[in-house]
């Protein structure tokens, strides 16, 4: 923006955009990549090793929910939240944040009881991801009938 | 400046009597560190929920305001309070353990300002005695606007810090010549200028408090230089930054006077970014810290600017934008 | 070798997922719940092409992991069962492929409502 332009309602978003700190792009960046790609390595391990014992895709099933179990213990200890204040998309994205998603709301409204507090708003932030999910599954799996896919 | 309209009102008998402080941890580890009456080692001071924990440090400042100015309860004639959750539970369910009259106002961060204009205006027409108090709890508002404590969020660098503490002042209608007066307020107008992230309240607050402001200025053809601080309410630093821009604009240079409640709460190394928000940041620091530096005269006459951001999550989730108000207080040694 | 090297490729896919999303989230400054679900979406629909899962056969718990391979997981299930039973099929197949993810999650999240309480931020 130019100097000594004058400051309008018009204008001021733009004014407001222009004079925002810009977070630290690059580390924000790095930290996501490293994390997000340590957990997924993580998932790796666990399928090697419950390959041992079960075919390829149950393996990775189990892995994920062995992933998502961990993270739940880790929102529970206070620890989740921390990785996430530096992580971003890489605490996020990961299946491990799904389950962060679905337990911190249900920690938080424990004082409203288990069935207005915790069971009902367990999926508070993870809901829609269940509700887009099955809905575009079915919507897929149905194109797929009638297109023969 | 569009619009312009006389709105500031003149106190005659409004003195400050005593103001009295409740800070969380956090608050008493920053740049305030031991200004205050009673800081908590734990927030959830000893209640089950960080709710109830809100709702006793109301009690808790109420009371201790009372006998700090060595006043009984019965001679407290109205209590006026707020704080940021639905429905004002904290201030009213605090007040249940008083025989006064009580007023439940919310104007977001701007409470603490709006109940000293309220209460003074109730001196001048009668009362003797009005308890003003405002207060929030991080994890309260958490919970209510943002997300619940435990998600991995990374915050974006615009964003505060709701402070927890509760600073409550009882005003008295009789004072002698040393006692700190409210001798004008000026109201603050509901101000929108289309922000939009609800993250960048100090923006969005900013227009309002260069409304007020300038309304002051003209209403009682004063200039900045004439005070010795101007605090604003929880702009931080970026909104203090902007609403210097926009009074400068419009001719007045506040530059040298102007502080921010919020911004100086913390220590940058608390990692609040823009710094503290809330309806504590403006109670706790007026009355932890420019009361006494008026007693001691360190200030003859400064103003008071508490910024609110009217928001809900129910406005932000349809898609409104932020729309703020500021309101004003000139205290006087 | 084959051990290390698909650690790699999951560290490295499963990273690079994660920075895609972190640049949408620096640019756009989406919350949580929107990138958790345009991250689900963009999978189920890269999955409905048939190219999500090459991406996991290449990358493993990289593609897998990551919130987009619940949606393709979601998918892949919902057509694999609609091809043997039809529509009843469609209907099943997605949410019986994630039965454990989600039920897992529940459970957990209940646990730790119980055992835990939420704390307050320090930063």
């Amino acid at each position: 923006m130019e100097a000594n332009k004058e400051i309008t309602r018009a204008n001021y978003k733009q004014y407001v955009f222009e004079k925002m700190p810009k977070s630290s792009h690059w580390k924000n960046m790095l930290w996501a990549f490293v994390v997000g790609g340590t957990i997924c390595a993580i998932g790796q391990a666990f399928i090697f090793l419950y390959s041992l014992w079960f075919n390829m895709q149950d393996a990775s099933v189990l892995a994920s929910a062995t992933l998502v179990f961990i993270a739940a213990m880790l929102t529970g200890f206070g620890v989740y939240d921390v990785i996430g204040r530096f992580a971003g998309a890489g605490s996020t994205i990961p299946i491990t944040g799904f389950s962060n998603a679905v337990v911190s709301p249900a920690l938080e409204f424990r004082a409203e009881g288990y069935i207005y507090g915790v069971g009902a708003k367990m999926f508070l932030v993870a809901g829609p991801v269940i509700v887009n999910g099955v809905t575009i599954s079915v919507i897929v799996a149905l194109l797929t009938l009638l297109f023969g896919g | 400046m569009d619009y312009y309209k006389k709105r500031t009102l003149n106190f005659a008998n409004s003195y400050i009597a005593e103001g009295y402080t409740v800070a969380g941890p956090k608050e008493n580890d920053g740049r305030y560190k031991g200004f205050f009456d009673f800081a908590l080692e734990d927030d959830m001071f000893a209640q089950n929920t960080f709710e109830r924990a809100e709702r006793k440090m109301f009690e808790h400042a109420i009371e201790g305001a009372i006998g700090k100015a060595n006043l009984e309860e019965s001679d407290i004639e109205a209590i006026v309070a707020g704080d940021l959750l639905n429905q004002i539970v904290s201030a009213s369910f605090a007040a249940k353990k008083h025989h006064a009259g009580f007023l439940g106002i919310y104007n977001a961060c701007a409470t603490f300002a709006e109940s000293l204009i309220v209460g003074s205006a109730m001196l001048s027409n009668g009362l003797e005695h009005v308890l003003c108090a405002a207060g929030s709890h991080f994890a309260t508002a958490e919970r209510q606007y943002r997300f619940p404590l435990e998600l991995g969020v990374l915050r974006s660098p615009v964003t505060q810090w709701t402070a927890t503490g509760v600073g409550a002042t009882v005003l008295s209608n009789k004072g002698d010549g040393k006692s700190v007066r409210i001798t004008r307020g000026t109201l603050g107008r509901v101000v929108d200028f289309g922000v939009m992230d609800a993250n960048n309240m100090g923006a969005a607050m900013a227009p309002s408090a260069c409304d007020t402001l300038v309304t002051f200025f003209r209403d009682t053809e004063t200039q900045p230089s004439d005070f010795d601080v101007i605090y604003t309410g929880d702009l931080g630093k970026l909104g203090s930054d902007i609403l210097m821009d926009l009074t400068a604009q419009e001719g007045y240079d506040v530059s040298k006077q102007l502080h921010d409640c919020g911004a100086s709460l913390y220590w940058d190394e608390q990692q609040t970014y823009q710094g503290g928000s809330g309806a504590a940041c403006s109670a706790l620091v007026f009355n932890a810290v420019l009361l006494g530096r008026l007693r001691r005269g360190e200030y003859k006459r400064i103003l008071l600017a508490g910024t609110g951001a009217l928001m809900s999550p129910t406005t932000y989730f349809q898609g409104d934008s932020i729309p703020a108000i500021t309101h004003l207080v000139e205290v006087c040694a | 070798m084959d051990i290390f090297l698909m650690f790699v490729k999951a560290f490295a896919v499963g990273g690079a997922i994660c920075l895609l999303g972190q640049i949408i989230i620096n640019f756009t400054h989406l919350t949580n719940g929107k990138i958790l679900v345009i991250f689900l979406v963009a999978g189920a629909i890269l999955e409905g092409f048939g190219l999500y899962g090459p991406l996991v056969q290449f990358a493993g718990a990289g593609a897998s992991v990551p919130i987009s391979g619940f949606g393709y997981a979601l998918v892949r299930g919902a057509v694999q069962a609609a091809k043997q039973d039809g529509v009843y099929g469609a209907l099943t197949g997605g949410l019986a492929a994630c039965a454990t993810g989600v039920s897992i999650a529940i459970v957990s999240g209940y646990l730790v409502a119980v055992l835990f309480r939420p704390r307050t931020k320090k930063k």
